[in-house]
């Protein structure tokens, strides 16, 4: 596959390449309110170059509202922010030129074809024309998209308008990206596919901030933070975040796991009880001995076929985390 | 005469040239939770409007609710609850004003929608928002209330169309409580969703691809046919070709 370039774009100031090597994106004390309702309360980040980070939390976690301010869509009021040494506040042209901004709600013009839609943004972005047919191509090859290219964006399946709002984005080579929930809604083939594109643009130099509401997708990052009601629970790699989750946590295999989950909570007096797929995941402040399992499975109402210890994994984590906030 | 609440047999739709929904064999039965997966753009939006009454199928057969797709789909429309977790409420209107305008269009007479009215915003813990507008509901909230709307009706059969998504994880599990809790008092339940560990929730599965359903069976089954551990392999081992 070609690659992607994102050298500097024309004109770059000296601010861009003293940050090169350190944090790309800072975030301070970021504090913003709708009326009475806290949206984000004081967050603060940093996010190195080249760092693919992700925004892990449910709808009205503050994710869209963080990406929206960073963006210069949405004033900053309290805090403060910084790109690639640009202050979000001032320097909004500037932060416009380097960045490639994908909304939750797509940004494609409906009745526009694939091509049309590219070349819209190009020159909304003003790439310059002999830049545009080589970034053409590139993102073609990129996104498969080629053979659709006169398909309306309207006619095309969910998975394949997440690919072309990505191009769109990525049309003017952005040093840094931000993503607000580019999976949501798309099927679990095309949302694999989709991270391996991302992977592919981090490989190329590309710093990404995505945000999703998946958490099996917090493992394909660097780093993460868990947001939940304005503010972040935890902030980690996410294969250490575990570590947050201070029970020990079973797997019970039984026919129907939703059956037990009252068993567990209320007769076990287990920390906690949750369905997960086909299993259910029950913890308990401390390890169980061989024979507290043996007779937990002989008093159970359903049948149990294995209990076992498991490593708590990046969902059992975040509800724990959840329950504290 | 069959007993299932949805059965077809050999179902297409024809646009144009294009083939969006072909042989659609199902049979589900009454109480069922019946997930219906498969990648966008594979005709499960098709398939669903057909069952709904909302679209007349090109060819075969089917009856829902005892009803026949293609002579008394309006018939249908009436019987069936239809939620869509994004799309469903007017985010103007508060809760209450929902609850009204949805009981006016399934035809609820006006004592029994206030009597509705009032138990619902109970049950959902909504009488200190009344006030307020739905959009500035938590999305936890405005899911339960969407489905509460389409269930003001007392439908026999609901299609709830990613109904979770987007929601936070504890929030998922108390919506399958109800989908739980509906099934057992006899409603079928049809549900379209990308969270590979709620298609283990569903009774059965059928996962579409470019218009036919290409597996059909209880997760068990599909998991042991096809030699995975979990859902989401079944589905990628069958979709990702």
């Amino acid at each position: 596959m070609p690659r992607i370039e994102t050298a500097a774009p024309e004109g770059a100031t000296t601010k861009v390449e003293a940050y090169k090597m350190a944090n790309i994106i800072t975030i301070e004390n970021f504090s913003k309110s709708y009326g009475k309702i806290q949206a984000v309360d004081k967050l603060s980040l940093k996010i190195a170059a080249g760092e693919l980070f992700g925004l892990i939390g449910p709808d009205g976690a503050g994710k869209t509202t963080t990406m929206r301010t960073l963006c210069t869509l949405l004033p900053l009021e309290e805090g403060h922010m910084h790109i690639a040494g640009f202050d979000v506040h001032r320097d909004v042209a500037s932060i416009r030129n380097i960045l490639g901004y994908m909304p939750q709600r797509f940004s494609l013009y409906p009745d526009l074809s694939v091509a049309q839609n590219l070349m819209f943004f190009a020159d909304l972005f003003g790439v310059p024309k002999l830049e545009k047919e080589k970034r053409l191509k590139q993102l073609y090859h990129f996104s498969k998209l080629e053979p659709f290219k006169d398909r309306l964006a309207k006619q095309l399946s969910g998975g394949m308008k997440q690919k072309l709002a990505l191009s769109c984005t990525l049309i003017h080579t952005p040093k840094v990206l931000i993503l607000d929930e580019p999976t949501t809604g798309v099927d679990p083939v095309s949302r694999r596919e989709f991270w391996q594109i991302l992977r592919q643009l981090r490989e190329e130099g590309v710093t990404i901030l995505v945000s999703t509401p998946y958490m099996d997708e917090a493992l394909l990052c660097h780093r993460v933070a868990f947001m939940h009601k304005g503010k972040v629970l935890a902030l980690d790699d996410p294969r250490l975040i575990t570590k947050h989750f201070p029970h020990a946590l079973y797997e019970v295999a039984t026919p129907a796991p939703q059956l037990l989950a009252a068993y567990f909570a209320k007769e076990i007096h287990s920390q906690s009880a949750q369905v997960f797929g086909d299993r259910l995941h029950v913890s308990f402040a401390a390890p169980l001995t061989n024979e507290m399992i043996t007779q937990i499975i002989r008093s159970a109402p359903q049948p149990i076929s294995e209990m076992r210890r498991i490593e708590p994994g990046i969902e059992d984590t975040f509800m724990e985390l959840m329950k504290h906030s | 005469m069959s007993d299932y609440a949805v059965q077809t047999q050999n179902l297409g739709k024809r646009f144009g040239k294009f083939e969006a929904v072909k042989n659609l064999d199902l049979a589900v039965n009454a109480g069922e939770i019946f997930g219906f997966l498969g990648a966008n753009g594979a005709g499960k939006t098709t398939a669903i409007r057909m069952l709904c009454g909302l679209l007349l199928p090109s060819s075969g057969s089917g009856r829902v609710a005892g009803f026949d797709i293609y002579q008394e789909n309006e018939k249908i429309k009436q019987r069936i609850g239809y939620m869509s977790q994004k799309f469903s409420l007017y985010e103007d209107l508060t809760p209450a004003e929902n609850i009204e305008f949805y009981g006016g269009i399934y035809g609820l007479k006006r004592q029994r929608l206030l009597e509705k009215r009032a138990a619902l915003l109970e049950e959902l813990g909504l009488a200190a928002q009344a006030d307020m507008t739905t959009r500035s509901l938590p999305l936890g909230f405005k899911q339960r209330l969407a489905l509460s709307c389409a269930l003001l009706h007392d439908p026999s059969i609901i299609f709830l169309d990613e109904p979770t998504g987007g929601v936070d994880p504890e929030a998922r599990r108390n919506f399958w409580d109800l989908i739980y809790n509906m099934a057992q008092q006899g409603k079928t339940i049809f549900v379209t969703t990308h969270y590979m560990d709620e298609a283990e929730y569903c009774n059965r599965v059928s996962i579409m691809y470019q218009g036919e359903i290409i597996a059909l069976g209880s997760p068990q089954e599909l998991k042991r046919k096809f030699g995975k551990a979990s859902m989401q392999e079944v589905f990628i081992h069958l979709v990702d070709r």
